[in-house]
């Protein structure tokens, strides 16, 4: 009987156009991803079917399901500057490394005699902090979110990069993150702040939800 | 492949005594490299979210400005457990009735797309022309402006009592949205008003 042969092939393959896609995709990857810097708070938004996106350049204010009010503002810069202002309102002086790291942080929602404690303790510290802080007052006696949102504003139009970015339309928004289960009455009242600073346009962050069709 | 040649002496084997250089292969390993590259791959996008949070844009009217008159106004409350009330044009003490209704497709959407048909329907054509391209966006946007804040444009007051949830009030403004209301407020509830809801219990 004639033996078919069967052509030897090398059983290893040339992998170097997948290992190529593969690398080009962890470049993308890596460089689109942008870590999300811890939250103190989980908030549960309301859906809605606005498919807007938040703008870049933002100032917002959190208020969970228990009506604590938090603030976060973007840029290092103008975190920087606005802690440097907040102590000088509240005869606090921060130290060098205290405002390194508010500058790196997010959301924030502590009383002001509470920021040097809080900015001083260790991570595991600050997470129990975050859960017993009853956010930044809002009361009319006491009412410190007004001083984060106003000197939060004069920190960003007075940054070095704001005229650029103004420029390109990304003026600073204002925007209230709510979770849904809150009173509303919480949300008015910061509202209400905000228009007592003059600012009477805002965006409220909402999840996106399927658009219903009508008809 | 990896291994170490420790056989240095080489004068053995060798008819002439030659050392003769081993021939490297010219072909590396790659596994353990790909390994990695996928590992990383996997990792960055299960962790990568693509979805940005969304938002409303509301516009407060500025305090202490001049209320107007508007002849096409309807009020809607919002209480507790989602509750819905609505009552259309002005509040007459003792004369208005508030109606209850929810947030389902057949209520409180159906009421305003019911008084809202005029500029509801003049936006729908609009956004019909913009799908079809016969209009550029930027008409589209002013158009639609004009049509949803002409005179017969229905106008929508919203006011909750302190026991209303914000969700509740992200629900109504996406109703107006749908309805293509674009004249709206969100106002203080006056004690008459809060005295029905409380009767409607």
């Amino acid at each position: 009987m004639p033996k078919i042969k069967v052509p030897k092939k090398s059983p290893s393959l040339d992998m170097t156009p997948m290992v190529d896609l593969a690398f080009l995709l962890v470049t993308f990857f890596m460089l689109t991803t942008k870590f999300r810097p811890e939250e103190p708070v989980v908030v549960d938004m309301p859906s809605s079917v606005s498919s807007k996106i938040l703008p870049e350049n933002a100032l917002t204010i959190t208020v969970d399901s228990a009506g604590r009010a938090f603030f976060n503002i973007d840029g290092q810069s103008v975190r920087r500057n606005l802690l440097t202002r907040i102590g000088e309102k509240y005869k606090i002086q921060f130290t060098e490394d205290e405002l390194k790291k508010f500058a790196l942080m997010s959301t924030i929602g502590m009383p002001a005699e509470k920021l040097k404690a809080y900015l001083d303790a260790p991570e595991s510290e600050r997470k129990k902090m975050d859960k017993a802080t009853g956010g930044i007052p809002i009361d009319t006696l006491n009412n410190q979110l007004a001083d984060w949102i106003v000197y939060g504003w004069t920190a960003a139009i007075s940054d070095d990069a704001y005229a650029k970015k103004k420029e390109s339309g990304n003026e600073l928004r204002f925007a209230i993150k709510g979770d849904g289960g809150v009173d509303y009455t919480y949300i008015k009242r910061i509202i209400e702040i905000f228009q007592q600073n003059k600012v009477n346009r805002f965006n409220l962050i909402t999840n996106l939800q399927a658009t219903p069709t009508t008809e | 492949m990896a291994e170490v040649n420790t056989d240095q002496g080489g004068g053995k084997g060798g008819k002439h005594g030659k050392v003769r250089a081993k021939k490297a292969s010219t072909h590396i390993d790659m596994t353990p490299m790909v390994d990695l590259a996928f590992l990383l791959l996997t990792f960055f996008m299960l962790t990568t979210t693509f979805s940005k949070p969304k938002t409303i844009e509301i516009n407060m009217p500025v305090k202490d400005g001049d209320p107007t008159k508007v002849n096409n106004a309807i009020t809607v409350l919002l209480s507790d457990k989602d509750r819905v009330f609505w009552y259309y044009g002005e509040f007459k003490p003792g004369e208005t009735q508030l109606i209850k209704t929810d947030f389902s497709d057949n209520g409180i959407r159906k009421i305003l797309l019911d008084k809202n048909a005029v500029a509801h329907q003049e936006v729908m054509k609009l956004e019909d022309q913009l799908a079809k391209r016969q209009i550029a966006d930027s008409t589209f946007k002013r158009l639609a402006v004009d049509a949803k804040s002409q005179k017969s444009a229905l106008m929508v007051l919203i006011k909750t009592d302190d026991k209303a949830k914000y969700r509740n009030v992200i629900d109504i403004l996406d109703e107006l949205s749908i309805a293509s209301v674009g004249k709206y407020a969100i106002v203080d509830l006056m004690k008459d008003e809060y005295d029905l809801i409380q009767k409607a219990n």
